[in-house]
């Protein structure tokens, strides 16, 4: 199978991922060729099985609820395409 | 003089330990190796010169003032581009990243400097970790040492290729569905990941959390071990790093083991599988028989759905980890910028390569409302079926043993078109990623075309010790590791 273009940029979408034309219709043939592949996972009869999330079952890891120093605001602004020293800096979001 | 490199990294060691060779001489040896066939092997984006020879002086110094070095005794490391070290680029081979500097460091990299690293510069990578030539880097493509038109494997390419061309005794790698074995195995070299949770992932850049490790690559067993034992442990940094002790991996590396229990499994041998692959690794199971070892007959009947699991997991994981990929925190940013959402979407869509697309694409769909029950939890119930044969497999034996990938070193551009093709040579290889248990690939021996052929052996959780004992066996009866590619004999 191959996913039609309207499908490939619905998830295009979804993923905030912006592709050209080229793109759109390689994308449509490899993920259907790999969708095909994994479709013979329903050969499997799954009922009943409990999904394994991660291989080492740990859960509620907790620690104590004390303050420690993190990362410098200039040390995490430092990598930042565009800051003004105090904060991460965007387009406007609000019209007007 | 025969070149420091061409030494097994045990040897370096001792004459390291015993003062028989500085720091300083070896980390010479390699940068001057780097310089010379570097150029045709493309393993490193980055190499610091004036910070590496820095570092092994001052390890060459506290030794003669007496000072107890730590286990890795100034031996130089490479690392792979994905792990991060305080105020050095780390760009996953990624545009995206491309002018990224680590604010802090991994925990593996506080380890090995504590234990006496000297870390000379950053090994090639594919993008994020996603391939399986190395191919998909979007600075260079890293040629295999064996033969300069052939892949390393990957994702790890150059930090195999590294170790195989003898530009540094050792390197780190990442292991997400094969990507240290693979590499090792096509490269001749050693290359280990480790159980799930025994290594830290703090400052590892993130691929698919649930299946990540980093681990080691050495010319010889004894420096993989060596390299475990001195990055394993827990580290509260990390909520999936299990708090067990490290056994000391060297001390009892070269006890072999009696009445070792090595399972085969027939799944291993099945289509798919090179003639000339399957007769090397035939080979190697006939010299643990001839060591005393019991060969059993195993089923991992589950095994030949792990590439459809995985190719669902691990895009689903990568899709929700490089979302933090947006052009506003760190990384590549668009001159473009509409919206807000145009600001995402263009950011990422013009940093990103091909493949780190399509898995990114793939996750999505596969998470997608509607979706999810029928690809994404699937998944993760034939996982638990994955994770029971193995279960089952190691009440039995003591290792798996079998091959590492389906072929040798494939040519590159070969497969570049055909991702199916890609994702089939990780067949033998994640499904230890799935199960979260250790693997090892170590070298074999050559095929007959001159290419080298590597063998997995796998144990059970947390059985590193078995594993690197049972690669000893092996390696100290065969000297396969000791095969030096003619490109970087001297």
């Amino acid at each position: 199978m191959s996913l039609t273009s309207e499908q490939v940029r619905k998830v295009a979408s979804l993923a905030r991922l912006e592709l050209s034309d080229a793109e759109l219709s390689d994308l449509g043939a490899k993920l259907g060729q790999t969708l095909d592949y994994v479709a013979r996972l329903n050969e499997l009869d799954t009922d009943g099985v409990e999904p394994l999330v991660h291989a080492i079952e740990l859960s509620n890891v907790l620690r104590p609820d004390v303050l420690a120093p993190s990362l410098p605001r200039d040390r995490g602004l430092a990598n930042a395409p565009r800051t003004d020293g105090k904060h991460f800096l965007v387009p406007a979001i609000l019209e007007g | 003089m025969s070149s420091l490199l061409n030494l097994p990294a045990a040897e370096l060691v001792t004459r390291l330990a015993a003062g028989d060779v500085t720091s300083a001489a070896l980390t010479e040896e390699c940068l001057a190796a780097i310089s010379q066939r570097d150029s045709s092997v493309r393993a490193f984006l980055n190499v610091d010169v004036e910070r590496s020879l820095a570092q092994a002086r001052s390890i060459d110094a506290r030794r003669a003032a007496g000072e107890s070095i730590g286990i890795l005794q100034g031996l130089p490391i490479a690392v792979k581009d994905l792990i991060c070290e305080e105020g050095v680029s780390c760009t996953c081979a990624s545009r995206m990243l491309e002018n990224y500097i680590s604010p802090y460091s991994a925990h593996v990299i506080e380890r090995l400097r504590a234990a006496g690293a000297v870390l000379v510069g950053r090994a090639n990578m594919d993008e994020f970790a996603m391939g399986s030539s190395g191919e998909n880097s979007a600075f260079q493509v890293t040629a295999n040492p064996w033969d300069l038109e052939r892949t390393p494997g990957g994702s790890s390419s150059g930090s195999a290729a590294a170790v195989a061309g003898r530009l540094t005794p050792m390197s780190l790698g990442s292991d997400t569905g094969g990507s240290i074995r693979q590499p090792a195995s096509l490269c001749g070299v050693v290359g280990l990941k480790p159980t799930y949770g025994r290594v830290s992932r703090y400052g590892l850049v993130a691929f698919a959390s649930s299946l990540d490790q980093i681990g080691p690559f050495a010319s010889d067993v004894h420096g993989a071990a060596l390299l475990l034992e001195a990055m394993a442990g827990h580290d509260p940094r990390d909520s999936t790093s299990v708090d067990r002790p490290v056994p000391s991996y060297t001390n009892s590396l070269n006890e072999p083991l009696k009445g070792l229990r090595i399972g085969v499994a027939r799944e291993h041998f099945a289509e798919g599988l090179d003639d000339e692959v399957a007769e090397v690794v035939r080979r190697a199971l006939d010299v643990y028989r001839s060591l005393g070892a019991e060969l059993i007959d195993i089923e991992l009947p589950h095994s030949k759905y792990a590439v459809a699991v995985y190719y669902l997991i691990a895009p689903s994981e990568a899709s929700s980890n490089l979302a933090r990929y947006e052009g506003i925190h760190y990384g590549h940013r668009t001159e473009k910028a509409g919206s807000l959402a145009d600001l995402y979407a263009r950011s990422r869509g013009e940093a990103f390569g091909t493949e780190v697309k399509r898995r990114i694409m793939l996750g999505v769909y596969a998470l997608s409302s509607g979706y999810y029950d029928q690809y994404y939890v699937k998944a993760l119930k034939v996982r638990r079926l994955i994770r029971n044969d193995f279960d089952a497999a190691f009440a039995k034996v003591d290792v798996i043993a079998g091959p590492v990938t389906p072929s040798t070193a494939f040519k590159l551009g070969e497969r570049t078109s055909d991702p199916m093709a890609m994702y089939l040579s990780d067949i033998y290889t994640i499904p230890a990623n799935l199960a979260g248990i250790p693997g090892i690939s170590i070298p074999a021996g050559l095929s007959p075309s001159g290419l080298p052929v590597g063998l997995q052996l796998q144990a059970a959780p947390f059985a590193e010790e078995t594993l690197l004992r049972a690669a000893r066996m092996f390696e100290a009866a065969t000297d396969h590791h000791r095969l030096i590619p003619p490109m970087a004999r001297s």
